[in-house]
């Protein structure tokens, strides 16, 4: 169970012989995701862990039936490859590349959305369903199998947050990394609402920062949903100044727009526990859920 | 990237949008030239990259030559928020009859451009949707339609324009959106976009904001960035091209992590327990020794920085790497102010053992390290 991800998950790597995408794979393999085949424009015929390489991903679908693709390709092809799995039909694109312009992301979700495909990312750390599919660059042995469902915009603080979760027993139906861009596939209202589908999931983890609107869009959702299931909030970007991009090109505070206070006040209002620091988090779940 | 208003104002008028005339100057003898050429009265305005600057003292007006001369040396002098002026826009002072607003930014929540128009305009954008919501129009662009003339047209017309002013107005619109497209914007505004008394309309000041990962392809604003006059401060300057991303702050606890997320909520948990960071410094997924190398110089030479707090989560990154990278700047830059380092992840072991054998205590909690940390710089 879980969501997005799971064993019946077969995927391809589109950029499998790059540094990353090649060191990835091994890891993907190891934790036991299903990769069938991987692309690389002209290194078609060779393999990379024992797992074949094609020129294009209409040939490796050809061969290898697949519903799932994880992007490993520099920023300026990334459009490129993405457009390239959704027009072959597959469904569900991780993009882990980082730096991608906004215009070619706004263009791939436009095409997206048309043909019903989930996007994760761009500039996410992927996804995981802890014991089925890891499709994603996230350490593996901080996860561990359970009924914590958590959709974060940053990468190392949900290992922070779920290693601390797993340190206590609180274990993940699917952790979710929407990504650090301003423009990404899935947002928390998403995310919420498969999390509310999934029989395993029992309590929701949102791991948000500064920068934009969608933790307070999250907070309206919960509160005129009447959200069945317990949801825990943690926000990062409290000391951040005005007018600075804290790293990820989606965290910065304009004007009056993304202040941390903004999206714990509106959390807060909406009846969502808000973690003071990464740790608490842990705290409030042992609290509201009985595992 | 930001682009100063004369840059922007100058890309406009490229795309055909008027602009006041005007000219950029960097000393009082230039901006004489500048100022015989053109029709009193004049505006005066410093070029720097903050908002809010009219009401910080940075835009003077004149109505004679000297007087623009005395005007430009004032202004030449002047820091706004810490940043030296270095350049200043001389332009003919426009009549204006009536403000408004027009830029195009995105929307992330329905991932596509947003065209936002409001017959208010002069004030940020913010302040006239807290004053006056009912006169802010918002238009969601399809990125396959793009933004069409009759669209255009049809928030003319909601703003309360008709006929040829509309057909005006609209082929700004229109215009402005080419600008946006064309230099991959992130946000692009005429605020206050002018109707002058005679019934035209005049781009009276210009915001252009490039997409940072998209200036590869603005290869000159780029090289301006890393080479020319920029606002960049010296650690700033280094971090950009070693590829770091750094926010100078002003506290005394200097902070290096991995992962932006991280380093937010690291910088969040000393002020927690009562420290003040002095920066932010994400290195990124995979750093490398070099990497981590570089980014200790760049935070030891904050002379502000009384202690460091370096915390690594290996996900990509290897804590061996970082163990390394540590020692090697230890050994190349000296490092005499403390450091307290909290290393966990890939590799963990293999990192925590460099360490020790150097003599470095290497902490696992992220809470326990901040407090450490905070303790020291006090």
């Amino acid at each position: 169970m879980g969501i997005i991800v799971d064993k019946n998950t077969r995927a391809i790597v589109q950029g499998i012989t790059g540094t990353q995408g090649s060191f990835h794979t091994k890891l993907m393999l190891e934790y036991g995701t299903k990769i069938v085949a991987g692309v690389t424009p002209g290194k078609g015929g060779t393999q990379i862990h024992d797992v074949p390489v094609y020129d294009t991903v209409e040939e490796a679908l050809e061969k290898h039936p697949a519903n799932a693709s994880i992007i490993f390709v520099p920023a300026r092809f990334t459009a490129d490859a993405v457009l390239e799995a959704l027009e072959n039909g597959i469904k569900t694109v991780v993009i882990i590349t980082e730096h991608i312009p906004m215009k070619d992301a706004l263009n791939v979700m436009t095409y997206a959305q048309q043909v019903n495909a989930t996007i994760i990312g761009p500039n996410t750390p992927g996804i995981i369903t802890p014991e089925e599919c890891k499709l994603g660059i996230m350490p593996a042995h901080i996860f561990k199998l359970g009924s914590i469902g958590m959709a974060s915009r940053s990468g190392t603080l949900t290992y922070e947050i779920a290693a601390g979760l797993t340190r206590k027993q609180l274990g993940q139906s699917t952790c979710l990394g929407l990504g650090g861009d301003p423009i990404t596939g899935l947002n928390f209202i998403d995310a919420l609402k498969m999390f509310e589908k999934d029989p395993q999931t029992k309590a929701v983890v949102l791991i948000g920062e500064i920068g934009g609107n969608l933790e307070e869009l999250a907070a309206q959702y919960v509160a005129k949903e009447k959200y069945p299931k317990p949801v825990v909030a943690f926000v990062a970007g409290r000391s951040a100044p005005p007018g600075k991009r804290m790293g990820h090109a989606g965290a910065i505070v304009m004007g009056k727009t993304g202040t941390a206070e903004s999206k714990i006040k509106a959390f807060k209002n909406a009846g969502v526990n808000v973690a003071e620091k990464p740790s608490d988090v842990t705290e409030l779940l042992a609290r509201l859920v009985n595992v | 990237m930001k682009l100063f208003e004369y840059e922007a104002k100058r890309i406009l008028a490229k795309y055909g949008i008027l602009t006041p005339i005007g000219g950029l100057a960097t000393n009082v003898s230039q901006a004489r030239e500048i100022a015989a050429r053109l029709k009193p009265p004049f505006a005066i305005k410093a070029q720097v990259l903050i908002a809010g600057r009219g009401k910080a003292g940075g835009i003077l007006f004149a109505d004679s030559v000297p007087e623009v001369e005395k005007a430009t040396e004032k202004l030449l002098n002047m820091q706004i928020r810490g940043i030296p002026v270095r350049s200043v826009w001389i332009e003919e002072k426009i009549q204006i009859n009536k403000e408004l607003y027009f830029g195009i930014t995105t929307d992330r929540f329905n991932k596509s451009y947003v065209a936002i128009a409001s017959a208010v305009g002069g004030m940020e954008i913010e302040e006239i949707a807290e004053k006056a919501p009912e006169k802010v129009i918002k238009f969601l662009i399809n990125p396959q339609l793009g933004f069409r003339s009759f669209h255009a047209s049809q928030i003319a017309r909601k703003m309360g324009y008709a006929g040829s002013q509309l057909v005006m107005l609209g082929k700004i619109f229109e215009s402005l959106y080419r600008v946006g497209m064309d230099y991959d914007a992130e946000l692009i505004e005429m605020n206050p976009l002018a109707e002058t008394f005679d019934g035209k309309f005049v781009a009276a000041d210009a915001r252009i904001i490039i997409d940072d990962n998209a200036l590869f392809r603005h290869q000159e604003y780029k090289k301006r960035l890393l080479e020319g006059e920029s606002e960049l401060t010296t650690q700033e300057q280094e971090a950009v091209k070693n590829d770091l991303a750094y926010v100078k702050l002003d506290g005394n606890i200097g902070v290096i992590g991995n992962g932006a997320g991280l380093v937010m909520a690291t910088l969040d948990t000393i002020q927690y327990y009562g420290g003040k960071p002095a920066n932010f410094l994400d290195v990124g997924g995979g750093a490398s020794s070099e990497k981590i190398a570089a980014a200790l110089k760049i935070v030891l030479s904050d002379p502000n920085v009384k202690a460091l707090f370096i915390n690594i989560l290996g996900g990509i990154t290897r804590c061996d790497e970082v163990a390394r990278g540590i020692l090697e700047a230890k050994e190349k830059a000296g490092v005499t102010k403390p450091v307290v380092i909290r290393l966990v992840g890939t590799n963990e072991e293999e990192g925590k053992r460099i360490l020790t054998e150097a003599g470095i205590h290497v902490l696992e909690s992220m809470e326990e390290a901040a407090q450490k940390v905070v303790e020291i710089s006090k």
